[in-house]
């Protein structure tokens, strides 16, 4: 049929698209060299003035990481990376730390304006506290005060173990242990900086919170750690952003992220991760290698994970839930878009442990171009697990003809009370589609962006309010060039 | 307004139009009858621009340009508008915000400025109800889950929004009972006015009960074979396509 031809040549030129977050910003950097050993834990540790025992759990992390292995199961192909030709540190210079906006480098804000992230906050969204993340450090956080009147405290993760080395000691590494897997001891190793949040019993957090993570430095790997604790009967919804400059050369990222949910607490973490996706060729972009578990320790506790990734030459990352307490929720909302070159192997794991536990499971992936796009999943259900429920769905866009779409569910049931549902489809944009658009008035790029957002709707429906926009806008553009 | 001469169209190497010479004045309405596989649809279609047919012969000026030069979202912007027989379902893309872009495509191409949802609810919301239509359907996703009714009524509710310079009605009455029929004529009716064309595909003299037109073509295995005034859709309803395509 000419028809499906000219649908797919459209398809494939959409693919040329630019990526509008790829500037870099001229900064004057203090870089550690280059490489990996004890020493430069030992200079991290001292550069963020830690306590002894954090030390000494870095160190731990770094002896298990070096007898580990890199993870080869995940359906991505990358050639081998070079850990000792990393930079583990990278932040910009300043002679003090900065005690409010006015003292933060004016380039550095400017960064962050043209990412449509001001962080002067009478310039800001109202309702959202940002927590800034350039490199290794963070730059600054917004609403501190405001939040600190509620009993919340949002900062990064240098000044938690700084201000409230109890709580950090006390939750760190409870739910992804220094020694989980390879990136995440790596992470643990070398972490520089991340968000930390802790809302107290009852409170329901009263603004969005959001980190904002930047990756500027040439050469250098970004580790951050995320560790959001709700106690008993409180609320948060956080969100974070990721871009990175256009460089023709691959960058690590291997975060972690924690979360505890008490009893009947509600964390909501939306992700919207955008970091260079590399070019139309496969050459540049980051690589994401993330860790990010929840437990929702608590009865009738809820985590609840949305995520948006266009960003990155490589995705590796299961946000999970561990359901341990009876009657606890877990969710897992993905849309993945993989245009070009990109290759994502995402998805989640549900592991019911309590009684009455739920969880469900919306995973949306799409690809374009050369794109390679795997959901892996795993519910478990182990013998205590009664009653328990999952609800899984998988859908797969394919636009053009030259990308992949796979499906690998791992479903382990060791309870006869439990119910387990998987559905899964894989459909193309139809041509009747594009042309009923068309007809309308809308080319054909709009009338793509279109029918991939109402595809997406059940996942975007989840994000706050305030970036669900922006994150329409963002999957439309990263389809620019796969139809022409 | 619409001027087609000569027009040849081919389907996967088969001849579909086989010289079509048709004028529709703006302020006209006129009909296109013919049974099924004579074509109708195909003229539709290609006036609208959809991939996979093949012109081997003819012009179509539309508004003074060459129309069959255009791409389809080009044809829209000039006024061009076709209600499909087949509305097709978009699963997720809600009603009101597939209408609300196709409207701004439309205007931006007219070189006036786009709506925001509020204005857009404003206006939207009288035509819903003069369709019988109600807002919850703007909320659904399009043309997913609707009945046959619905659907039909939805193309009428985007040509309403649209106001296009000329309408295509392809087969609007097929699928509609006789209240639905009225609703949909008298949408249709409301915007007829002396700058704009319509073009009414129908199988059946019914819907031009409803919808009177100025001029009636007969259309057979690819040519116009008759024309006439309304008369001849009832004069058709009598005998059937039977004796005309002995004929032919």
């Amino acid at each position: 049929m000419p028809a499906a031809t000219n649908t797919l040549e459209t398809v494939r030129s959409v693919t040329e698209g630019g990526y509008r977050w790829g500037f870099e910003t001229a900064i004057e950097q203090e870089l550690i060299p280059k490489g990996l050993d004890e020493a430069v834990i030992r200079l991290i540790s001292a550069k963020k003035e830690e306590p002894a025992w954090l030390l000494e759990w870095r160190l731990k992390a770094f002896r298990a990481w070096q007898s580990m292995e890199e993870p080869r199961w995940a359906a991505v192909r990358y050639p081998p990376i070079d850990y000792q030709n990393l930079h583990y540190y990278a932040a910009p210079k300043q002679k003090t730390r900065p005690k409010s906006l006015d003292e933060v480098d004016p380039e550095l804000l400017r960064t962050y304006e043209k990412l449509g992230i001001p962080l002067r906050e009478q310039e800001q969204l109202a309702g959202v506290a940002v927590d800034a993340v350039f490199d290794s450090v963070s730059v600054a956080t917004t609403f501190k005060e405001k939040l600190a009147e509620a009993g919340v405290i949002f900062c990064s993760f240098s000044e938690a173990v700084r201000e409230h080395p109890d709580l950090v000691r006390r939750w760190l590494g409870t739910v992804v242990p220094p020694s989980d897997n390879y990136f995440a001891a790596l992470n643990s190793a070398v972490f520089s900086d991340g968000s930390f949040v802790f809302v107290p019993k009852g409170v329901r957090c009263p603004m969005e919170l959001s980190t904002y993570f930047r990756i500027n430095a040439r050469n250098t790997g970004q580790f951050e750690r995320t560790l959001i604790v709700a106690e008993e009967g409180s609320y948060v919804s956080y969100l974070e952003g990721c871009t990175a400059p256009q460089r023709d050369e691959n960058q690590l990222h291997a975060a972690v992220v924690e979360l505890v949910a008490l009893d009947e607490a509600t964390i909501k973490y939306s992700t919207v991760q955008n970091w260079y996706p590399g070019d139309a060729k496969g050459r540049g972009g980051i690589y994401n290698f993330v860790t990010k578990r929840g437990a929702c320790r608590g009865a009738k506790s809820k985590i609840s994970w949305t995520q948006v990734e266009t960003g990155s030459a490589i995705t590796w990352k299961y946000p999970s839930c561990i359901l341990q307490g009876e009657g606890s929720v877990g969710e897992f909302y993905s849309v993945a878009i993989t245009n070009n070159r990109q290759q994502a192997d995402t998805g989640t794991k549900m592991i019911h442990i309590g009684p009455r536990t739920r969880s469900t499971i919306v995973s949306k992936g799409i690809s374009a171009g050369e794109g390679q796009n795997t959901y892996r999943g795993l519910v478990r259900i182990l013998p205590k697990a009664q009653h328990a429920r999952n609800f899984t769905q998988c859908d797969s866009l394919l636009i053009g003809d030259r990308c992949g779409a796979h499906t690998v569910p791992y479903i382990e049931s060791r309870n006869p009370t439990a119910r387990v549902e998987h559905e899964a489809t894989t459909s193309r944009i139809a041509e009747d589609q594009l042309f009923y658009c068309r007809q309308r008035g809308m080319t054909e790029e709009e009338a793509v962006g279109l029918i991939v957002n109402g595809f997406a709707r059940e996942v975007l429906k989840e994000l706050p309010m305030e970036f669900a926009v922006e994150a329409q806008k963002l999957l439309a553009i990263s389809l620019e060039g796969s139809v022409g | 307004m619409l001027k087609i001469e000569g027009l040849k169209v081919s389907v996967e190497g088969k001849e579909v139009l086989r010289g079509i010479d048709l004028e529709v004045p703006a302020g006209e309405v006129h009909a296109i009858m013919g049974p099924n596989g004579s074509g109708k649809s195909t003229l539709g279609y290609v006036l609208a621009g959809r991939e996979g047919y093949e012109v081997t012969a003819g012009s179509v000026t539309f508004r003074g340009r060459d129309l069959l030069a255009m791409e389809p979202e080009e044809r829209a912007a000039a006024g061009l508008f076709l209600a499909f027989q087949y509305p097709v379902e978009l699963p997720g893309v809600g009603n009101a915000n597939f209408l609300r872009q196709a409207l701004n495509a439309v205007r931006r191409a007219r070189g006036e400025a786009e709506l925001d949802a509020v204005q857009f609810l404003k206006l939207v919301r009288g035509k819903v109800k003069a369709l019988g239509m109600t807002e919850e359907m703007l909320k659904r996703a399009v043309n997913v889950g609707y009945s046959g009714g619905e659907k039909k009524r939805n193309e009428i509710l985007q040509m309403a929004i649209l106001e296009p310079a000329f309408c295509i009605l392809d087969e609007t009455d097929s699928g509609l009972d006789i209240d639905a029929l009225k609703i949909v004529a008298e949408g249709v009716n409301a915007l007829r006015s002396s700058d704009r064309g319509m073009l009414v595909i129908t199988h059946y003299q019914r819907l031009l009960d409803y919808i009177v037109p100025d001029r009636v073509h007969v259309l057979l295995a690819g040519r116009i074979v008759q024309s006439g005034g309304p008369e001849l859709a009832r004069a058709l309803e009598a005998k059937g396509y039977g004796e005309l395509q002995a004929a032919a």
